[in-house]
């Protein structure tokens, strides 16, 4: 009965998204509040739908109902209860559904928070999120039903993926669909924007939290990720340039390009085409990316829904939705009004850069990522863009990006001043050379631009607190008014000065694993092998049962160079019994910030292979994106974002007569 | 019939909240939205203020930027709403409205479900189907819901595979044969699945050894010659084709290579034993098979046991030489298996093997 009305309910979320679709933005068209508040109304119903769905089908995975045909083909009555619980978007149907409940949670909230919208923006809004959410409910229910039903039912299922059997699977992809999804917000802004003819500074505002989420999401969400495959694939790397890394990647660069972009909106009204082009541009390519995993175009370690006939309904929605929304805006985006104007050299001249960059960027990894699938498509010839490419090219870009990063917000608006941003980053910039010059020093081995790299990380670390200090300080100014000033900057200073910082704690991270060691030896019960600066010893290798895999767990002694014992650690390769498939289950040590890495290879005659890596401070690169999403989640809590009714503003105004005297 | 019923209070349900803004809203236009824009911008000019009484921008460019927040300022006020439309005109939207709500609710739903969903299908959680007492989920129940599913997915080998024997402890011989042929074909040959397919041939055949069970025979004992079923049977087959000495010769060694409490052991020695033309009186003599038949035979005078046991129990007397107790055991595996038309049958034919005194 339960799966059933969860069945009905999906059904009835997308008989009420077609209510969404239309009422609200005739109701804008018409200026008739009650039509446009049937819109939020149809918005927060769809989302109790969806919601009761999902709940009824994570009910089904839970007791192991395997009269559902998706739960028999992904889970497994011995399986732990929390992979139970996340083998319900373990899948292609059941994430298919949390995609659309993440969108309706999205809707439910523009609907919800009303106050800081204008009215007709909302309501159109909500009419293009209806329309998103009628093209993924019919996608789900005519070709990936969840609740396709069984009968008689099978005893047993046939158990998940047991790559996808980690705590990953419980964080990555509820992160990554979070941030792909709000991004469909700032796509049913500018489609609302366009379609009532009118962008400000106002619709900046709007759009601006939602982007801001949507983007420290989408960056937990890939560096999650990252961090997933790095101890899960037993590989020891955490980037591959793999299509699929790369299809969460560009949405993630345009993105960090509109972020920019809609700052410069927000203050100077300026660059409103542009902004528009890449709200669009953001959401298309997290579509793309939804349709290049789950058409069967690549195959890869996510493309769990190689069905043509999919790729087909995928393609139909991305061609009604990236064609109807640049068609729309290449009608009606002449009819913006023009923005403010500036100078080149100003704090808007130096956002332009960054965007010009990231959508560069963005335009790289597209083409290095279709490029060969086209090749293949046109001429059957296979060739492989691989990391040497995107390392090259991306990293070209991304040079002056981060060079440029710091001198950008020493700029003021309008007209900016390079001598005085030069000289407040003489001292960021005198200790990021020190810092070169300390490593280049005391280090050997690394190719020559790791110490480089080291710089910039340190230049736009240290220029992110300048962010702070600088705006602090003035002449003149004591210790004390100064702490004042700098706990009274607005909270979106902070976001964005922690966001910064992270930027260059992730580059540090990167430059250092050009230290880092990979030894692949055949051991034995008490060999031992070097491993950057330890001596790894297998102590032995014992074989392990558990409800639903077989291990051969290695257990490793790490000694300092001193003798000192340093910890031990254990890698296995498991065999999922069900799918009799093997994984390999990486042993990690976490030093400070460094790591040692081991993951067991195959039993060899002379023993079992083992290959031995350190990792120098690779923990930098994931504690950056942290510090990244914490100062987006920051920046959003600015006070100004919370207003949006005028009795609050009047308040704030009068406040801030107070401070002024 | 309940589940028709609460789809309905769904759908009502949301029929109800999506239409509830008509009755709460007033007609016509937003007129908060304008307002929220001159807030914005007045709290935009209050933000440069600031600044500037920070210092954070110079006065000349404070000053301009004034200027232009006010200019948006100004904008935003002059952009005046068009007048809400006469209340006719929006009552009329507000029908079509809802008309076009309570009309498409309902169709889509009950459409879209109607052709995917399976209103028909209970809930059926592992641990509740597990928790039925298997003894009453008849046999003939269970066995009718994996036919069930056999017919719809005559594939899973698997299924035949579970089915087969379950048909020849009912002694539904011929149909086990069936299902061990198509397990056969699907899941390939093992020799234990080949003895078994043959097996399920000889007593569909009332013991004697055709040429398509002897075929399969041969082939088990070709790839597993220690196979301790294929064997006795390979010696059935011969002493069928008159070659006792050779039959002989088989079964002796087959009870030589049997561990002590093998269960087939005694079925072994009595063939041996008629081979012989004699009763293996013996084997009285082994405390360990008198403990273990007193143990059969205690345990199915408690009652519920099946053709196979009962056989044993009459065989084991007859070959430890105990004539009157294999009568005896007969007469109560008649009582216990009464009505089971195949099991009966199959005593019937090993009352005649045995030559044992069968009252009916």
């Amino acid at each position: 009965m339960l799966i059933e009305a969860g069945h009905y309910a999906l059904v009835l979320a997308l008989a009420v998204c077609i209510v969404q679709t239309i009422v609200p933005i005739w109701g804008a068209r018409r200026d008739d509040a009650a039509l446009m508040e049937m819109g939020a109304a149809c918005a927060v119903a769809s989302f109790v739908c969806v919601a009761f769905s999902f709940v009824a089908l994570s009910h089904a995975y839970l007791v192991s109902d395997f009269s559902i045909r998706n739960v028999v083909e992904n889970s497994h009555s011995q399986k732990p209860l929390i992979y139970k619980l996340t083998g319900v978007w373990g899948n292609h149907e059941g994430s298919m559904l949390l995609w659309v409940l993440v969108l309706t949670i999205f809707a439910a909230l523009v609907a919800l928070l009303r106050r800081s919208l204008p009215a007709r923006l909302r309501a159109n809004a909500l009419g293009v999120q209806g329309a998103i959410a009628v093209a993924f409910l019919l996608f789900i229910l005519v070709t990936s039903n969840p609740f396709a039903r069984l009968s008689p039912a099978p005893f047993e299922g046939r158990d998940l993926n047991p790559i996808l059997q980690d705590p990953g699977l419980a964080i990555h992809p509820p992160l990554l669909y979070v941030g792909y999804v709000g991004l469909s917000i700032a796509f049913a802004f500018a489609l609302a924007a366009l379609i009532e003819g009118r962008i400000d500074a106002v619709w900046a505002r709007a759009v601006r939290p939602w982007t801001l989420a949507a983007w420290a999401f989408l960056t937990l969400g890939i560096s999650m990720g990252s961090y997933w495959a790095y101890y899960e694939l037993g590989w020891g790397g955490f980037w591959f340039w793999d299509p699929v890394e790369n299809a969460s990647l560009m949405p993630w660069l345009a993105a960090t390009a509109l972020l920019h972009s809609v700052v410069v909106m927000e203050r100077r009204e300026a660059l409103k085409v542009w902004t528009i082009f890449l709200a669009i541009l953001a959401f298309s390519l997290s579509l793309v990316g939804t349709f290049l995993v789950r058409s069967g175009v690549l195959t890869s370690v996510h493309a769990f829904a190689t069905d043509p006939g999919r790729g087909a309904f995928i393609l139909g929605i991305l061609t009604i939705f990236i064609g109807g929304g640049l068609a729309l805006f290449a009608w009606r985006a002449p009819v913006l009004r023009q923005g403010g104007l500036f100078a080149p050299i100003s704090r808007e001249g130096a956002l332009v850069v960054n965007n010009l960059l990231f959508s560069t960027a963005c335009g790289t990894v597209l083409v290095g990522t279709l490029y060969p699938l086209a090749l293949e498509a046109l001429t059957g010839a296979k060739i492989s863009v691989g990391p040497p490419f995107f390392n090259l090219t991306v990293g070209a870009i991304a040079l002056p990006l981060l060079l440029l990063l710091p001198f950008g917000q020493q700029l003021a608006w309008k007209r900016g001043d390079v001598a005085g941003a030069s000289q407040r980053l003489m001292a960021a910039f005198g200790l990021a050379i020190l810092a070169a010059l300390a490593v280049f020093a005391f280090t050997r081995g690394g190719p020559v631009l790791a110490p480089i790299g080291v710089g910039i990380g340190a230049f736009v670390t240290i220029g992110s607190v300048v962010e702070i200090s600088s705006r602090a300080f003035g002449r003149g100014v004591g210790w004390r008014l100064a702490m004042r000033r700098a706990f009274g900057l607005p909270r979106a200073a902070w976001g964005t000065a922690s966001a910064h910082f992270g930027v260059g704690i992730t580059v540090l991270g990167l430059a250092a694993a050009a230290w880092s060691t990979e030894t692949l030896v055949v051991m034995k019960p008490g060999d031992r092998a070097q491993v950057g600066p330890y001596t790894a010893t297998l102590e032995r290798v014992v074989p392990r049962s558990q409800a639903n895999y077989r291990e051969d767990v290695g257990l490793l002694r790490l000694t300092r160079a001193d003798g000192t014992d340093a910890g031990t650690l254990e890698a296995s390769k498991r065999l999922y019994l069900t799918r009799n498939m093997p994984t390999t289950e990486a042993g990690i040590r976490t030093m400070g910030l460094s790591q040692v890495y081991v993951s067991l290879g195959e039993a060899e005659p002379g023993g079992i292979g083992v290959r031995l890596y350190y990792k120098p401070f690779v923990l930098l690169i994931w504690i950056g994106s942290v510090f990244m999403a914490i100062g987006a989640f920051w920046a959003m809590t600015d006070r100004k974002y919370r207003v949006g009714a005028p009795v609050r503003a009047a308040v704030r105004a009068a406040e801030v007569r107070e401070a002024q005297a | 019939m309940t589940i028709w019923i609460v789809f309905a209070l769904m759908t009502g349900a949301v029929a109800l909240a999506v239409l509830w803004p008509l009755a709460r809203v007033r007609a016509g236009h937003a007129a908060d939205a304008s307002e929220a824009d001159l807030a914005f911008y007045r709290s935009q000019i209050a933000d440069i203020d600031r600044e500037a009484a920070r210092g954070l921008i110079g006065a000349g460019e404070a000053e301009g930027a004034r200027a232009e927040a006010a200019r948006r300022l100004l904008r935003a006020r002059d952009r005046t709403s068009p007048a809400a439309d006469a209340s006719e005109a929006a009552l009329r939207r507000r029908r079509a409205a809802s008309a076009f709500a309570i009309s498409m609710i309902p169709l889509v739903s009950l459409g879209l479900y109607g052709a995917f969903g399976s209103p028909h299908i209970p809930a059926q959680p592992l641990a509740a189907r597990l928790a039925v007492d298997p003894a009453q989920l008849s046999l003939a129940d269970a066995v009718g819901r994996i036919e069930a599913h056999l017919a719809r997915n005559p594939d899973d080998g698997r299924g035949w595979e579970l089915l087969a024997p379950v048909y020849l402890r009912m002694g539904r011989a011929q149909e086990a044969a069936g299902a061990y042929e198509r397990s056969l074909a699907l899941l390939g040959a093992t020799p234990e699945r080949l003895t078994d397919h043959a097996e399920a041939l000889v007593l569909a055949n009332d013991g004697v050894v055709s040429a398509e069970a002897r075929k399969a025979i041969d082939a088990a004992l070709a790839a597993s010659p220690d196979l301790a079923k294929a064997r006795y049977y390979r010696a059935v087959a011969l002493e069928q084709d008159g070659d006792r000495a050779g039959a002989r010769s088989m079964l002796a060694a087959l009870a030589a290579s049997a561990v002590p409490d093998t269960p087939w052991l005694p079925m072994v020695k009595a063939r041996l034993a008629a081979l012989d033309g004699t009763t293996a009186t013996a084997a009285a003599g082994d405390p360990a098979i008198r403990a273990m038949v007193e143990g059969l035979a205690a345990r199915l005078e408690g009652g519920g046991g099946d053709a196979d046991s009962w056989a044993r129990l009459v065989r084991s007397y007859a070959v430890l030489g105990e004539k009157d107790k294999a009568d005896a055991a007969l007469a109560s595996a008649r009582r216990d298996l009464a009505g089971n038309e195949a099991a009966l049958a199959r005593l019937g034919a090993l009352a005649t093997e045995l030559a044992l005194t069968d009252r009916r």
